[in-house]
């Protein structure tokens, strides 16, 4: 039994754990990345000088009014105070993890949306053509028997054969939630 | 032997009460114990009589007299596979599994000094709790930062997409651009809208509706393939969750809830429909995905996966951590786990919650999926105080947020409850579509429905100062731009303000209507968000209103004490924060966790008291019309076996009244301990379609030994049929310690002892129910026996008293939707062939014996009349 769970379990944990290191690992990496961080000054208008945004790559302790606004608009003696009105945010953000979180994203949507169309379209004609599964589906609709049936799909001889013994168990799984949720309005409404 | 019996008894008292200290009630506890102990001492004459051992009344109290290996888990001597798990959609017995793990417990220390290899697996046990949360934290961060930045790009690219780098959503594609300007802060030539793509212009009616279209066919086609997702992968995804959660947290066994393609399918399908721009929030969603998370995680420790209560306690602690990394708010988390969703929280589980809640906040920190360093995207930063006349105001939107809190619930409910019942609900697809449409369509024009609901919030809840650009803080003094920044009082209003305000208030009337059809839709929707966004478009219209009111009439005696002439006393950003605090309160009607949430989302340390304030109010509103939050009312509504603890029970019905057998009902399908066949047994189980059954001694003498599940006796004789040999149709079934003395020439028989519970709870008939649903709140319950006498008179089970409940509601308040008629409206569910499958949730009672129907009949007649002589006397 425990083997068994652990199998099953494996996949997704793996999976889980590749992503929190793709999502983790490239933020160690990112400080030294140019254009991930930057100092942003966002000074209102002042006199008759309209507000404006400056924005510039400089470390964490230069980044305020005198070192990020440039050139600067009013004479000397203004500086001060403009200078009080600027607002500076230092920020860092990383560009690897986003570019890796969203290709992640879209190749696992993508993923699913071909295995949504193979079985919505291209499952039910290969099925078609197979007797052996219409009268052995009937067999396992009895629930006594899906313990039996469990362990001796998860049997298989070959890899084959377990994946399509999984496939099938997953199936009725969903076919047995799908029920439950649209056609009985039991859970969920 | 005496002495070694007394220890027993001790042993067994003592884990009893350790069992059940947690829940808080030690007086409760006592009084229990003295209902038993004067059973027993009122029966000692009769319990002499008894001739079978170990089979006396005494079993229920705890105290195995013969051996006390032959406690209920003898089953860890002889493990038959299966024996102690649940079918689906049934109710754990908390009691039986705590004392399962107690049983593992000892038996992993008392091996403990054996080798060092044991030594090492008992470390192992006593760490797996820490591990397992720890893992569930990781996972929970890492997926809410995947699905915040992948919701944020998508839903971005409904507007256009970023040329310089595709996988960058509006704000970091032009975050290092230099073009920006003060007045458009979020133009920057890397960024293309759709109509500067397609059509080559940024500007003019074409490239208006072109944007609008392709707006509208963006959001159509994610809540598309989001609901197709759902239909296809994993139905079980959509929704909220928490009310399912709150369901399993209490008991209840959903398989495949919280599996892994639940948890792939909910994350995948969470951004689709966030980014649909439909009026819904990731915030409830995270919870279930976290509580995934926690599901899975715990299958890799036994401690966790063959113990549905310790299973339960890793499931609180995830769903702190979903709040945790949801908004940002680990404390809240913690506190939204205790106040909202768990059943059972004992302090070792507040702890790893904790803990939990820090690991998915840190991870996600980590990441920092908004860029600015911060876990939440609402942070304000304003420190203005309050005055105390405000809190007038902020008492008035905490009555808007109860009365909409209410009347959401409501509407809600109705709506959900037509989707249930008619035929309209067989096209969900349709459904998500027609309503992701008009939403599309009607949000697009007006600019504080098209954005992202969580950025109007962050929107609504800054203030303004000379630094903001929108159009919500375009005043007067601002225009002619002369004025340096600490100089401005409140200030008059410009037509920029009051348009504003009208394109708030059709939003507001949008966002309500709207999201009362989503919530309920088929796709992952959470509330938290639409609701936080109506209650702070209120507040925020409300703050300037009163900010007006304070500069035109700066004379009255309010004001003037407060708002001299150059000071800056309202502060409109704050009303959308008590505004959205009450609003959220009104719905869910969560007091201290929301305050918590609140106040770590926007790090407004000062504002504790006009949150608070605005939420009890809320609270106390929205209780006046109707006394259960939006997730109860779902539970309800779907008729979950949920025993809500926050309600109180005053009625004064007794035990008898309530328990099954009802007075004309067939009596009570009892077991007896030793004369029973093995297809006699099974033709009990077939005919009826209860799920336990009491094991009594005798026909003649009806007290009870103890209680076997039906699943339990499916599986065990199975088991017996395969491995046993001699085990034939005839074969005499004993649940005794010893076997019975057959005829030489009879069957080997087979011994159920094992699978035999042998210490029920037990009350007597007249115990008032205020005690019997205490106990079953507090312990866990799945059934209790009732017993006269120590005669087995009827049963009583969780969905009994939860309908004896909504019966005794009924009769108060006739209005109120029926979990009961729900049920009797849509039958449980159907076998493949159209037969009803015995698939019951509770324990029933039926006939089971023919012969022994006449005589029960007889037995609880004479009983009655004797409790009625008991009575005039």
């Amino acid at each position: 039994m425990m083997p068994n769970i652990l199998q099953g379990l494996r996949a997704p944990v793996t999976v889980l754990l590749l992503m929190l290191l793709f999502e983790v690992a490239p933020y160690t990496q990112a400080n030294k990345s140019f254009e991930d961080v930057r100092c942003k000054c966002i000074c209102p208008p002042y006199r008759n000088i309209s507000g404006h945004i400056y924005n510039r790559n400089v470390s964490q302790k230069d980044c305020n009014c005198l070192h990020v606004v440039e050139p600067m608009p009013v004479p000397g003696h203004d500086v001060e105070a403009y200078c009080l009105l600027c607002e500076c945010k230092y920020e860092e953000r990383s560009s690897n993890t986003i570019k890796v979180t969203i290709i992640i994203y879209l190749s696992v949507v993508g993923s699913l949306l071909l295995y949504m169309l193979f079985l919505l379209l291209v499952d039910p004609l290969i099925r078609k053509h197979d007797p052996y599964t219409q009268p052995l589906q009937n067999e396992e609709d009895s629930e006594d028997l899906r313990t039996h049936v469990d362990g001796a799909q998860g049997r298989g001889n070959t890899v084959l054969e377990r994946v399509e013994g999984a496939q099938q168990r997953w199936k009725k799984q969903v076919q047995e939630q799908r029920k439950t949720v649209f056609d009985r309005h039991k859970l969920l409404s | 032997m005496e002495s070694e019996q007394l220890f027993n008894r001790g042993y067994y008292r003592n884990s009893y009460n350790s069992i059940t200290s947690a829940s808080s009630d030690e007086e409760l506890l006592d009084g229990a114990g003295v209902i038993m102990d004067f059973h027993t001492t009122e029966d000692d004459n009769l319990l002499d009589g008894d001739a079978s051992p170990g089979s006396n009344y005494a079993m229920s109290n705890g105290g195995g007299g013969v051996s006390s290996s032959t406690h209920l888990l003898d089953l860890l001597e002889e493990p038959i596979p299966g024996v102690g798990t649940y079918d689906d959609f049934h109710t754990i017995d908390w009691v039986r599994e705590k004392c399962k793990d107690r049983e593992r417990h000892r038996k992993i220390n008392s091996k403990k000094k054996e080798s060092a290899w044991e030594f090492t697996k008992s470390l192992y046990d006593a760490w797996s709790g820490w591990l397992v949360v720890t893992l569930t934290g990781l996972a929970s961060g890492a997926l809410a930062g995947l699905i915040d930045i992948a919701a944020d790009w998508m839903n971005d690219l409904k507007e256009g997409v970023c040329l310089s780098a595709m996988w960058f959503n509006h704000e970091q594609c032009c975050w290092g651009s230099n073009e920006t300007t003060f007045a458009e802060r979020d133009k920057c030539p890397q960024w293309k809208t759709w109509a500067e793509l397609i059509l080559g212009q940024a500007e003019g009616p074409g490239s208006y509706i072109m944007n609008y279209f392709m707006y509208t066919y963006w959001a159509l086609a994610f809540a598309f393939l989001a609901v197709c997702l759902v239909k296809v992968f994993a139905p079980y995804a959509c929704g909220s969750g928490i009310p399912e959660i709150k369901t399993i947290l209490s008991g209840f066994i959903i398989r495949g809830y919280l599996g892994k393609w639940t948890l792939m399918i909910k994350t995948i399908t969470l951004v689709l429909a966030v980014a649909s721009g439909l009026s819904l929030g990731k915030e409830g969603p995270l919870v279930h995905v976290a509580c995934c998370c926690g599901n899975i995680f715990s299958y890799l420790f036994p401690k966790y996966s063959k113990n549905e209560a310790k299973k339960r306690e890793v499931l609180s602690a995830a769903s702190a951590a979903g709040v945790s990394v949801a908004f940002g708010a680990p404390i809240g988390g913690v506190l939204f786990s205790l106040e909202e969703v768990s059943y059972y929280f004992p302090l070792k589980t507040l702890w790893r919650s904790f803990f939990a809640a820090l690991v998915a906040a840190f991870v996600l920190r980590s990441i920092n999926p908004f860029g600015n360093s911060r876990l939440v995207l609402f942070y304000v930063e304003y420190h203005t105080p309050w005055y105390l006349f405000e809190l007038f105001p902020f008492i008035l939107l905490g009555v808007f947020g109860g009365l909409w809190g209410a009347f959401f619930i409501r509407a809600n409910i109705a709506w959900c409850r037509r989707r249930k019942s008619t035929r309209f609900g067989k096209y969900p697809v349709l459904e998500v579509i027609t309503v992701a449409a008009i939403t599309a369509i009607v949000a697009f024009p007006n600019p504080y429905t098209r954005q992202n609901t969580s950025e109007l919030i962050k929107e609504l809840f800054t203030d303004c100062g000379p630094l903001e650009s929108s159009q919500l803080c375009q005043y007067r003094s601002q225009m002619n731009g002369s004025q340096a920044y600490p100089d401005e009082p409140n200030v008059p209003a410009t037509p920029g303000v009051y348009s504003a305000m009208w394109q708030l208030c059709l939003a507001l009337i949008f966002k309500i209507i709207m999201t009362i059809f989503t919530f309920g839709l088929k796709v992952p929707s959470g509330l938290f968000i639409p609701s936080m966004a109506i209650g702070a478009i209120a507040g925020r219209i409300v703050g300037i209103a009163v900010e007006q009111l304070a500069y035109y009439h700066h004379d009255w005696f309010l004001f003037k004490e407060w708002c001299e002439v150059g000071a800056d006393c309202i502060t409109p950003g704050l009303y959308a924060m008590v505004g959205a605090a009450a609003c959220l309160g009104g719905v869910t009607r969560m007091t201290v966790s929301l305050v918590v949430i609140v106040f770590e989302l926007t790090g407004g340390l000062e504002y504790i008291v006009p949150l608070m304030a605005a939420v009890m109010t809320s609270k106390w509103v929205g209780d006046a019309f109707g006394r259960e939050g939006i997730y109860e009312a779902h539970i309800r509504l779907n008729g979950y076996p949920f025993l809500d603890s926050k309600e109180e029970f005053t009625h004064t019905t007794l035990a008898r009244e309530v328990m099954r057998p009802r007075r004309n009902d067939p009596p009570l399908a009892v077991l007896t301990q030793d004369d029973l066949t093995v297809e006699e047994l099974q033709a009990v189980i077939n005919e009826t379609s209860y799920n336990g059954f009491p094991v009594i001694v005798s026909k003649e003498s009806q007290r009870l030994v103890g209680f076997a599940l039906r699943r339990d006796i499916t599986i065990a004789i199975e088991n017996a049929r395969r491995k046993q040999e001699g085990i034939m149709l005839n074969s005499r079934v004993y649940f005794t310690q010893h076997a019975p003395t057959l005829p030489a020439d009879s069957p080997r028989p087979l011994k159920l002892r094992s699978i035999l519970d042998m210490s029920p709870f037990t009350v007597t008939d007249h115990t008032p129910m205020e005690i019997v649903v205490d106990i079953f709140r507090k312990l866990g319950l799945r059934q209790c026996l009732v017993t006269h006498n120590g005669n087995v008179l009827g049963i009583i089970t969780k969905k009994n008293i939860l309908e004896h409940l909504e019966e005794l509601k009924q009769h108060v308040e006739p209005l109120a939707p029926s979990w009961y008629y729900h049920k009797k409206r849509y039958p449980p569910s159907y076998g493949p062939d159209g037969k009803p499958r015995p698939r019951v949730h509770h324990v029933q009672l039926v006939r089971s014996f023919s012969q022994e129907e006449e005589e029960e009949e007889v037995e609880v007649s004479e009983e009655e009349v004797r409790l009625l002589d008991g009575t005039t006397h």
